[in-house]
């Protein structure tokens, strides 16, 4: 019992959970920054897993291409800032938002374009590891979990001891307060987008590396990154981390009660509810 | 002759699906245009009010394919409940999110939406699941073509009129300053007395009730409404990139974003057919990226869109002892 558990739903739960971390930590970041909520981040992902793509054909392993993904979406989401947000940085951010609709629509469509609509895979089935019977787990879990816990690693790294990681936490936490003591706003709005970018593309070629790497990927992950993000409290990048995991377990385990079909539901379900009850999250972030 | 009728038919069954689009982006604009709701659940509405009607008129379902109704009432009954249970949805989703602020409201209304689409896709038992809902009857179907369509069209297009036309009454009244006003600055039309929360959920419920009032409309113009009729990327997001192109706040605005939208977007599938199929299908792509960066070049060329909003125009009232020649 407690095996089938484990195999059923634990270990897709922990998965899915990580992926959706990864994400909304951009997510939140941006939102605390910048003051958008930022709808294009789930195509950042996509971007990330198409990028590897081409590399994997080459006989690269998927995990080595993360850093490659993380480093050009990164670069493409600091062109995409400097093309189409920041004009409106002065603006209200509800055009912002609306900007970012538009370029998840490009992103999405140009992956299309190239990409084509096909199911793209960066190996075969991968059958559960024996010597781990009873538990089915395979090499892919190992390379997913490594990969995870060296980017969380990493980004808690950058936020707690390097100088930008901590300007950016003092820049989401107070904008003004920030800017007075002399923070320079363009710079930690750059580092902001390298951070959240190259994430949520490592996010990408994990859920690839787990599943299979198709154009909306990226965009059915959105909604269920808000909700770990606003569940985290937005701002706050360890919330993210913590809302991820609760998301992603509430989905997988959510289907021992009801349908799988609805599993999605759940996830939206849970977002307006925070949103309505306790919009600040769990971890007291702010509310614009 | 032949190539005569077929452009005809062709520009009827164009306006009709423009038309179609026009209600929606009038419901948007009531609640994003005039009142400031950022409302991107569209979709969600727009499923409701299609299913609604379609289960009210369609007939008895086949064992095939079974889902709730057949109850075969007229069409216009499916018409009404569409509005009035998409406005009922509204009601209940406005009582809880409308507290929410810009972003946050976006967020819920799209989450809310999404519930709303997967729970009509896998219920099977009342919206056919994946098969949706046939056999939905259009009106003046007995007339045969071209007649028949261009019955539709007329009915569609009087649709907009008379939802064109008591926007505008609207607008002009003090229901639409007070709504303007709210948009502007919410603590200030608070503070001047007016009831801030019920005047949003009234232009939300509104809103939506239109939006379910075109899923109607375009449910009954294709005789038959699949799960996939619900796409965000066509009944949210090109309304969105509609209103805004023809100038939210702005209700010709809004239909003629609609017409000039739907215009592009057709006029790009029109392209793909010369081209080959495989480029055609990558061609369909093109189009969608077209949008997206149409909607950036409206966003930062014409921010207020190609025909903004006019300001209302003021009557000062005059003041007892004041001459003529001094009101400006």
């Amino acid at each position: 019992m407690a095996i089938e558990f484990f195999n059923d739903y634990l270990l897709s739960a922990l998965i899915l959970g990580s992926i959706y971390a990864l994400g909304a930590i951009g997510i939140s970041m941006i939102y605390a920054i910048l003051r958008f909520a930022h709808f294009a981040h789930g195509d950042a992902l996509s971007i990330g897993a198409y990028v590897a793509l081409p590399l994997v054909a080459l006989g690269v392993h998927p995990v080595l291409t993360i850093p490659i993904a993380m480093a050009v979406t990164a670069v493409l989401a600091i062109g995409i800032d400097r093309a189409f947000y920041k004009p409106f940085r002065k603006s209200q951010p509800i055009i912002m938002v609306i900007a970012s609709f538009g370029v998840a629509l490009m992103i999405r469509a140009a992956i299309q374009l190239f990409g084509g609509v096909d199911d793209h895979y960066y190996w075969g089935i991968q059958p559960p590891m024996e010597a781990l019977e009873p538990f089915a787990i395979a090499a892919k879990h190992f390379y997913i979990f490594g990969s995870v816990i060296a980017l969380i690693g990493a980004t808690h790294y950058l936020l707690a001891y390097t100088r930008t990681g901590k300007a950016m936490r003092a820049m989401s936490d107070d904008a003004d307060l920030a800017r007075i003591t002399g923070i320079g706003t363009e710079k930690i709005v750059i580092w902001t987008w390298i951070v959240g970018a190259a994430l949520a593309a490592a996010a990408g070629v994990l859920l690839g590396m787990d599943t299979r790497i198709r154009p909306d990927m990226g965009w059915n992950l959105l909604l269920p990154m808000f909700a770990a993000a606003i569940l985290g409290g937005l701002g706050r990048p360890y919330g993210a981390i913590a809302g991820g995991l609760v998301i992603g377990a509430m989905e997988e385990l959510s289907t021992l009660v009801i349908p799988g079909d609805y599993k999605s539901a759940v996830a939206f379900a849970v977002m307006v509810l925070v949103l309505i009850i306790r919009p600040q999250g769990i971890f007291k972030g702010r509310v614009l | 002759m032949d190539f005569a009728f077929g452009l005809m038919m062709f520009i009827v069954g164009f306006a009709t699906l423009a038309g179609i689009a026009s209600v929606s982006t009038l419901g948007l604009n009531v609640s994003w245009g005039i009142t400031g709701l950022f409302n991107i659940g569209i979709a969600g509405f727009y499923a409701v009010g299609a299913y609604t009607s379609a289960i009210l008129t369609a007939q008895p379902s086949v064992p095939s394919n079974p889902h709730l109704g057949g109850f075969e009432l007229p069409i216009p009954v499916g018409w009404a409940g569409a509005m009035v249970f998409s406005a009922i949805v509204a009601w209940f989703v406005g009582k809880v999110c409308l507290r929410l602020r810009a972003d946050y409201l976006a967020i819920a209304t799209i989450g809310i939406a999404e519930i709303i689409r997967i729970t009509f896709r896998n219920w099977s038992d009342i919206a056919g699941g994946s098969y949706g809902i046939h056999r939905i009857p259009r009106p003046f179907e007995s007339l045969g073509q071209p007649w028949e369509e261009l019955g539709f069209l007329a009915l569609v297009l009087l649709v907009v009129a008379v939802v064109y036309w008591i926007i505008e009454r609207g607008i002009n009244s003090p229901w639409g300053r007070v709504m303007r006003a709210i948009r502007e600055n919410e603590l200030a039309a608070e503070a001047a007395g007016k009831d801030v929360e019920r005047m949003r959920l009234q232009a939300f419920v509104f809103g939506a009730a239109l939006m379910g009032l075109a899923g109607a409309l375009s449910a009954h113009y294709a005789k038959a409404f699949l799960p996939e009729d619900t796409e965000p990327l066509t009944a949210t997001f090109l309304i969105w990139v509609m209103l805004i192109a023809g100038g939210s706040g702005n209700n010709r605005g809004a239909i003629v974003g609609a017409f000039l939208v739907w215009g592009l977007w057709t006029m790009s599938e029109f392209i793909t057919d010369f081209l080959s199929t495989e480029w055609a299908t990558r061609a369909s792509y093109i189009r969608v990226f077209l949008i997206g960066f149409l909607l950036q070049v409206v966003l930062q060329v014409f921010p207020k869109g190609l025909i903004p909003e006019r300001p209302p125009v003021l009557r000062p009232e005059r003041k007892p002892g004041t001459l003529d020649h001094t009101v400006d």
